[in-house]
């Protein structure tokens, strides 16, 4: 373990951080309101969309890096679109591995989060009716206070997750150093190159990660028996 | 008690299904290799009723580390002589022999590769260029080399993105989402992409040469089924399919 970590792995690192970081914020942003949604409706359309949210924790990545290859791709429908609006095809890019890793994650964000509203019940929200408090001042003043617990574990899930994810980087990343070569890809290419060391120190510093993210799970929810989303 | 006993009885009939070939070897092969030894497994096969060769296709780098981890592979096709070379020395695998000389070629699914250059990527209309990754991948450390004998690797160097092996740098190119990809010929002749776009091949000399060697690994020394196949490999009936796949022979090696 002579060999410590070198430019290429504080910048794949770093380029990690950032990518869990908004893929993180985003489904936060998204997730909340698709969580609080399932939480409370009654429609028939609950059930589908309850299962393509939780798609991805049954879904091989390689199916779903596959298809993402194909329609972000230059003949593929999302990538025929962004070409005719001049955008750059997102493959390749850390956009693409945004959009790949919101997908992939999405489940470990609104599944707490769905869980959590769901625990809150009708009753609070009921009270602060009766209070005269809008749907809007309900949701921010009432709901998302009391689903906090949701909200923390669900962020911490789906950064960690983030983090985590390799075969879907993989297979649209095209492994780009500071764009889209991600950490766990890294550790991939190290091992294939027989770089042992760097391999070792950049798996510690995950293996550090991963428990230290799950200690700090369980020490925010001491109560809960089980850490299933 | 009873669904216990279907369980049971369920998974016995699994595991009598699953067929007991008594002489089955396994082969890792290069990705370069895909659909060429398919074809000379196939033939083979055909030849030796009986026999079975599974095939698995990956990264030479990923397969070497394997087999220094003593994976159970019988034989071991490497894009790049150092890997087995490696091993040998190891005690890993025996026999290293060379079996072709691989070659590298621009080809593209958007445009007429044909004619192209490699100083034509350095033009802005191609945006990106798909390469092997050189950390590990024989052919992307020869793409690398190409590029910069042919004094463009710093011109081009921020349009590449790196295939884990040749294979999926040519699905790269081939979804269109690389503009041009550097893969190898045996690939570019492959039915698939040859029906698609025509390829330029680099020349050889901008590049040291590709030398692929396979090797027998310690297990495999003694399972006759796989010195069979490596015999069966540089008789002339694979010769001649590897040729076809543009694999040049090796000097003096397997040659009559």
């Amino acid at each position: 373990m002579s060999a410590a970590l070198t430019a290429a792995d504080f910048a794949a690192l770093w380029l990690t951080l950032q990518l869990a970081a908004v893929v993180t914020l985003l489904l936060l942003l998204f997730g909340t309101p698709l969580a609080w949604w399932l939480a409370r409706t009654h429609s028939r359309w609950r059930g589908p969309v309850a299962a393509l949210v939780a798609l991805p924790l049954v879904l091989p990545p390689t199916v779903l890096g596959f298809y993402l290859l194909l329609a972000l791709g230059p003949h593929g429908p999302v990538g025929a679109a962004m070409q005719a609006l001049g955008l750059e095809l997102l493959p390749f890019t850390f956009a693409g591995l945004v959009v790949a890793s919101v997908l992939y994650s999405l489940p470990f964000v609104v599944q707490p989060l769905q869980n959590a509203f769901e625990a809150i019940g009708p009753r609070p929200l009921e009270a602060a009716a009766t209070l005269r408090a809008g749907p809007l001042d309900r949701f921010f003043s009432v709901a998302l206070p009391l689903a906090k617990p949701g909200l923390i574990s669900g962020a911490i899930l789906g950064f960690a997750h983030t983090v985590g994810e390799f075969g879907v980087v993989l297979m649209i990343g095209g492994n780009i150093p500071g764009r889209t070569r991600v950490a766990s890809v890294l550790v991939y290419d190290h091992v294939e190159a027989f770089e042992y060391a760097q391999a070792q120190w950049l798996s510690l510093l995950l293996l550090g990660f991963a428990f230290a993210v799950l200690l700090a799970l369980y020490a925010l929810r001491p109560s809960t028996r089980s850490l299933a989303p | 008690m009873r669904l216990f006993r279907y369980f049971v009885s369920a998974c016995l009939a699994v595991c009598a299904s699953v067929p007991a070939h008594a002489d089955t070897i396994v082969v890792a092969a290069a990705a370069d290799l895909k659909f060429c030894l398919d074809e000379i497994v196939a033939d083979f096969e055909r030849a030796e009723p009986g026999a079975k060769i599974e095939v698995v296709y990956g990264s030479s780098g990923n397969f070497s580390t394997q087999i220094a981890q003593d994976a159970p592979f019988d034989l071991f096709f490497s894009a790049d002589s150092a890997y087995p070379e490696k091993l040998a020395r190891a005690g890993k695998v025996r026999e290293v022999t060379p079996y072709a000389v691989g070659r590298i070629v621009l080809w593209s699914a958007t445009r007429d590769a044909r004619r192209m250059t490699l100083a034509d990527l350095a033009k802005p209309d191609v945006r990106r260029i798909a390469i092997a990754n050189p950390q590990h991948a024989p052919y992307g450390q020869r793409a690398q080399q190409a590029l910069t004998a042919a004094g463009v690797w710093y011109a081009v160097k921020d349009k590449i993105v790196y295939g884990e092996n040749i294979a999926q740098t040519a699905t790269f190119a081939e979804t269109g989402n690389a503009d041009v990809g550097i893969i190898a010929l045996s690939l570019a002749r492959n039915p698939a992409l040859a029906a698609k776009g025509g390829y330029a091949e680099i020349p050889a000399d901008l590049h040291a040469p590709l030398r692929q060697a396979f090797a027998l690994t310690a297990r495999g020394a003694d399972k006759p089924l796989a010195r069979r196949f490596a015999a069966y490999v540089q008789a002339p009936a694979a010769r001649s399919v590897m040729a076809r796949y543009g694999f040049a022979l090796p000097d003096g090696a397997g040659s009559p």
